[in-house]
């Protein structure tokens, strides 16, 4: 194993230089920069935020073999995971994907008609699978899991059927890659599309983590609750 | 074995990380071959392991969702000429090991398992179809066409007078060429291409 987890007496600063993805968590947990050499730990605790859930998130962007321990994960401030989800949320759509709309907007002007339509019409496709995505996300999963904390579960639902369902919602995203890098001919704004895909590429990893996630935290967490309601 | 010089890549997918050091260990003995990864769920990596390019894929069948009944080469598209090995060390379904090319037991030593993977390196690379170009066949631009029209393949099938399994074959080839997956990516490639005009698909 190459990479080594994150402890929480680390200073902010050397797990930042370590991995500066991770840069984008902190506004997620409205974290602010100016952190001097304080630790994780004091730097959370300054800031109101549950350490160990932060900690479990950096290590899940930074180590791919890394899972949660059991108990670990039982113990999470799922209020907080469930925040941090909603403002990444937030973040990809109004950061994220209208940076990419924006420069393909740009891009489609030096195209014909037609392949300019095409684009915009399969980016608006996306964009709205990844909307629903969410908002599923926002109204059904997360109410579900906001109740089943406080003890009461609603009969029907279970966070099995979020599991089998948490499609892919990057191969679209993987298209794009390719038609924009493969398949869009002509000379200008050449600039515009290497810095497009950039975008896209950055996006795709950081929306892998973000799944990563709900993968490795969100759903062994309730399952784990589900679990326990089952046996009482 | 006619490319013993070669350095065969290993891409090592197992949830256990005692177990993959160790087989990293083993088959690392012998200098033909490197473990250029070691992962632990091929979910979120597929990408990474396409683009790695191994010459070997060793998998705890287990991680691979049986439920959803993937064939291996649905989730690895990219990897044409990779040999797909098995590592088994519990109840695995008859079904799920068939699409192997190999299978490597838990108790097997390191001389057995270079054996098997040097085998199925040879058996994967053995249709010499170095020929094939990236570019559609006028069959699977059919196909694409149709597909951006929003036929199903059950209709191309029968527009073509073939089977449904050829057009899912189609399809694979066009997705494996191409890059794209989706069928609004896919017509975004057809306009591009100037296959079809924005007005055959509202």
């Amino acid at each position: 194993m190459e990479a080594r987890l994150f402890t929480a007496d680390m200073k902010l600063a050397e797990v930042i230089h370590i991995d500066y993805q991770l840069l984008l968590l902190l506004p997620r947990f409205g974290m602010n920069l100016g952190f001097g050499d304080k630790t994780v730990r004091e730097w959370c605790d300054k800031s109101g935020v549950s350490c160990r859930l932060f900690l479990m998130i950096c290590n899940v962007y930074n180590c791919g073999q890394y899972l949660p321990g059991e108990e670990e994960i039982e113990e999470i401030d799922v209020d907080q995971l469930i925040a941090y989800l909603k403002r990444s949320h937030l973040y990809y759509l109004d950061n994220r994907l209208a940076a990419i709309e924006q420069k393909l907007n740009d891009i489609g002007e030096t195209c014909p008609v037609e392949h300019r339509q095409i684009l915009n019409r399969f980016f608006e496709g996306y964009k709205n699978e990844v909307i629903s995505h969410f908002e599923y996300e926002e109204r059904t999963v997360f109410p579900y899991i906001l109740d089943v904390t406080v003890g009461s579960r609603p009969k029907d639902y279970r966070i099995e059927v979020f599991k089998e369902n948490h499609s892919n919602i990057d191969d679209k995203l993987n298209d794009l890659k390719n038609i924009i890098m493969k398949y869009l001919q002509g000379s200008a704004r050449g600039e515009e599309k290497i810095n497009l895909l950039f975008d896209i590429f950055s996006l795709e990893e950081d929306l892998s983590k973000h799944s990563l996630i709900e993968d490795k935290i969100l759903v062994p967490f309730v399952l784990k609750l589900e679990q326990r309601y089952d046996k009482e | 074995m006619t490319k013993s010089s070669r350095h065969y890549r290993v891409v090592i997918v197992e949830p256990s990380i005692i177990i993959s050091t160790g087989l990293k260990y083993l088959i690392e003995l012998k200098k033909e071959f490197e473990v250029s990864a070691i992962i632990a769920d091929y979910y979120h990596y597929t990408e990474k392991i396409n683009h790695l390019l191994p010459d070997v894929i060793i998998i705890n069948p287990s991680v691979v969702d049986v439920k959803k009944r993937q064939h291996l080469e649905e989730i690895f598209t990219e990897l044409k000429e990779t040999a797909f090995i098995a590592l088994i060390y519990q109840y695995i379904e008859p079904e799920v090991v068939k699409q192997f090319h190999a299978v490597i037991d838990i108790s097997d030593d390191g001389e057995r398992i270079a054996q098997k993977l040097l085998h199925a390196i040879d058996a994967v690379n053995a249709p010499p179809d170095a020929a094939e170009k990236n570019e559609l066949s006028d069959r699977e631009k059919e196909v694409l066409i149709a597909l951006a029209r929003g036929k199903i393949n059950k209709e191309i099938a029968e527009m073509y007078h073939i089977s449904v399994h050829t057009v899912i074959t189609h399809r694979k080839n066009i997705i494996r060429k191409t890059g794209i997956k989706s069928i609004s990516g896919l017509t975004v490639y057809a306009i591009l291409n100037n296959l079809i005009s924005i007005n055959d698909v509202e």
